[in-house]
């Protein structure tokens, strides 16, 4: 076996890659973690961006959602910290009341942004496309200036985050999974819940009366409506329940990833969501994918600083510059975009307001 | 008869020539004013999370100082000139868009990859005679800013790929390209932090009051070519008929694909006069972590100034008179400089949902963002 691998790495070009595939084999176990770590916040946000196109609304405001969320659950969380005193953490995952509120107002600031946008998209029937980008720059403009207000003054200010979750180590030691178990579930619980909603979310999508009347509205509204789905009331009730899904995403980059809050902390991840639903095509579990995937380059890149490969393969990898990785995962989205060219693979009735037929 | 013949005739502001003004101006007008006392009541509130008790006058001190800081004296007018002129250039940009159906988000990546451009070959011609290292460094920035233009429209003629989703990649995509040349190609050696090189002779000749340098004209002339395309052109005849209805301007004989390419390219153009001549006449250098907003800026912009251009200059003055006055507002009255993205996005809340405000001040003129509604119309993925 060791001699066909070696063999396998000696060959010309080639050889390279299955250099890059042993690299990739022999360190999974440590950036797995570093990988799902990364893809949750974008998987969740995903999840917003899927809950809204799916019901026929466009979402480009995710990155304003997240971070609002990401701010409003950090600013709860500190302040109820700074009221209640220190606290001890429970056991499970570390969690302390100003966490656990910090993540609840989150999940609000969440939904409330999108109350804005399911209004503006849906009732006031104003551009769906300007009304993401009014909330990305009011979410922009808010967060920073209420941040040089409240926050900025008091360094101090901050509830900590949750513990991540340690698998028993007879699990995480078994061949051929132990790593995987390690890499989903090695985490704190929002991380973690990610997996599960994912699945939720499909099966909800495909597999429920739910499912197929979101389907059905964001495809064919007036056929739903005919049908008898009230077409505007389950449109906003799914994009304020996307609004869910970004302040979780936005709960767990303060609450769970980094315990501090900086000004734009979202980094472009709204945005990524957004090539994730469409690279995953619309749907949950295929967002999830996109989302590990447009992570790889981040976590190969992490890799690399912690265990630099040898060889013919750190040579190659040497002289790829590091912001390479940086750009792949949105120049692979736009490779996919162009090839699924005029097709249609987005929900039909998806940017189009619904207006509703005059009674007589 | 047509409609306007029908209404009763109203006081002299809207009637006539005056009356079609009033019609447009009317929305974008009360949205700012809605906009600016939406943003005195957050000072209001926001004064009292920090000190307590509620300080009334707070909001006229603090607009006050704003005038002040952006009208009130002569570097304080050449301070908000100079703020515009970007925003003039890329709300143009934003708004030709708009005219052909098309929504530019891109005008960040252009921006920055004209900036870097601009400065490369500037740094590059620091010693040749400065008419030719100018025009060299001028024109690689506009090249560059159109190229980036270019790809969102040709991905959208050739596959249908929505502009907007492609263009927010590419802003992904040009940071990162930027990254890579100033910290690689472009590094001028013997600084402590990545940087260009020193543009020498390539630096725009400053025409007035110490500050406002050559590119401000360009802004300044962009208004009324911008217009003369867009209103009294062949070519901008094609791109409104585009915008307005692509299948009738198809079966008119125009080329939806050729003109979809041509306005992303000539918007990707404006952002790149605006980035290469900021570089060039500003900032002097490019670093990687060169920090703007011009993306969104600009988007404002064009919707406050309903895609006209004579609107667009007009909405980018107040914006960069906000800009200008925040930093003596922050001083005076203590209020974080970011009050005027709050007031930005309150603006562009205001004209979305123009019905509230058109219901509030019983404005009856029609529109809104209206002229804009195709944009999202093709987000599905269908080539036009």
């Amino acid at each position: 076996m060791d001699q066909i691998i070696t063999f396998l790495d000696s060959l010309p070009v080639i050889g390279v890659l299955f250099q890059l595939i042993g690299y990739l084999v022999a360190t999974m176990p440590e950036i797995a973690p570093i990988f799902v770590a990364l893809a949750a916040p974008i998987a969740l946000g995903a999840l917003c961006g899927i809950m809204n196109e799916r019901s026929g609304v466009v979402n480009i405001g995710i990155e304003g959602m997240m971070l609002s969320s990401a701010f409003a659950a950090f600013l709860a969380a500190a302040l109820v910290a700074q009221a209640m005193g220190p606290t001890t953490p429970s056991p499970i995952f570390g969690a302390t009341v100003p966490i656990l509120v910090g993540v609840l107002a989150g999940i609000g600031a969440g939904m409330l942004v999108s109350v804005l946008h399911a209004w503006l998209s849906i009732s006031i029937r104003a551009d769906q496309i300007i009304s993401g980008t009014i909330i990305n720059i009011l979410a922009f403009g808010l967060t920073g200036y209420l941040n040089r207000l409240i926050i900025t003054p008091n360094p101090r200010l901050g509830a900590g985050i949750f513990q991540p979750f340690a698998p028993p180590a007879g699990l995480v030691e078994l061949p051929m999974i132990g790593w995987m178990i390690k890499g989903f579930f090695a985490h704190g619980p929002i991380a973690i819940s990610v997996l599960f909603l994912v699945i939720l979310l499909q099966v909800w999508l495909f597999r429920s009366r739910w499912g197929l009347r979101t389907r059905a509205v964001g495809e064919h509204p007036k056929a739903a409506e005919t049908l008898g789905i009230d077409v505007i009331k389950l449109r906003y009730r799914n994009v304020i329940l996307g609004g869910v899904f970004a302040g979780l995403a936005g709960a767990y980059l303060t609450l769970e990833q980094s315990g501090s809050y900086q000004d734009g902390m979202t980094s472009g991840r709204g945005f990524i969501a957004l090539a994730a639903v469409i690279f995953g095509r619309w749907t949950p579990i295929g967002a999830f994918g996109a989302a590990l995937l447009f992570t790889a380059s981040e976590a190969l890149r992490v890799a690399i600083s912690i265990t630099p490969p040898t060889g013919q393969l750190g040579d190659v990898m040497r002289f790829i510059p590091a912001e390479f990785y940086g750009a792949l995962p949105y120049v692979v989205t736009l490779v996919v975009l162009v090839a699924a060219g005029g097709r249609s693979i987005a929900p039909a009735a998806v940017g189009k307001p619904y207006v509703r037929e005059a009674r007589t | 008869m047509t409609a306007v013949d029908e209404r009763p005739p109203g006081p002299f502001w809207r009637r006539g020539r005056a009356g079609q003004v009033f019609e447009i101006a009317a929305v974008p007008v009360a949205s700012v004013f809605l906009a600016l006392v939406v943003a005195a009541l957050i000072m209001l509130v926001s004064s009292v999370i920090t000190t307590g008790s509620v300080d009334w006058a707070l909001p006229l001190v603090a607009y006050g100082a704003l005038l002040q800081g952006s009208l009130g004296s002569g570097s304080a007018i050449f301070a908000t000139i100079l703020q515009a002129a970007p925003l003039v250039l890329g709300g143009l940009g934003v708004g030709i868009g708009f005219k052909a159906g098309l929504f530019n988000i891109g005008g960040q990546g252009q921006f920055l990859l004209a900036a870097t451009a601009a400065a490369g070959v500037g740094a590059a011609l620091a010693t040749a005679p400065a008419p030719i290292a100018i025009t060299a460094a001028l024109l690689a920035g506009m090249a560059a800013g159109a190229a980036w233009g270019w790809i969102p429209g040709a991905l959208k003629a050739w596959s249908g790929a929505h502009e907007v989703v492609t263009t927010i990649m590419l802003n992904s995509i040009a940071a990162a390209l930027i990254g890579w040349l100033i910290l690689g190609p472009l590094m001028a050696p013997g600084f402590s932090f990545g940087r260009t090189g020193d543009l020498g002779n390539s630096v725009l000749p400053v025409v007035l009051g110490g500050t406002i340098h050559l590119g401000v004209l360009f802004a300044v002339a962009a208004v009324p070519v911008v217009w003369w395309l867009l209103y009294r052109s062949t070519l901008g005849f094609e791109i409104r008929s585009v915008g307005a209805n692509p299948a009738a301007a198809r079966y008119a004989g125009m080329r939806p694909k050729f003109l979809t390419m041509l306005t992303m390219s000539l918007s990707g153009l404006l952002f790149g006069i605006a980035g290469s001549t900021e570089i060039l006449g500003v900032s002097h250098f490019m670093t990687p972590s060169y920090g703007t907003a011009i993306g969104f800026d600009a988007i404002a912009v064009a919707l406050l100034g309903r895609s006209h251009p004579f609107g667009i200059a007009a909405a980018a003055i107040l914006f960069g008179a906000l800009r200008a006055g925040a930093g003596l507002m922050q001083i005076v009255a203590d209020i974080p400089v970011e009050i005027v993205d709050v007031i930005q996005a309150i603006i562009l809340l205001f004209l979305a949902a123009d019905v509230v405000v058109r219901h509030l001040f019983r404005i009856r003129a029609a529109g809104g963002i209206a002229d804009i509604t195709t944009v999202t119309s093709s987000y599905a993925g269908r080539a036009s």
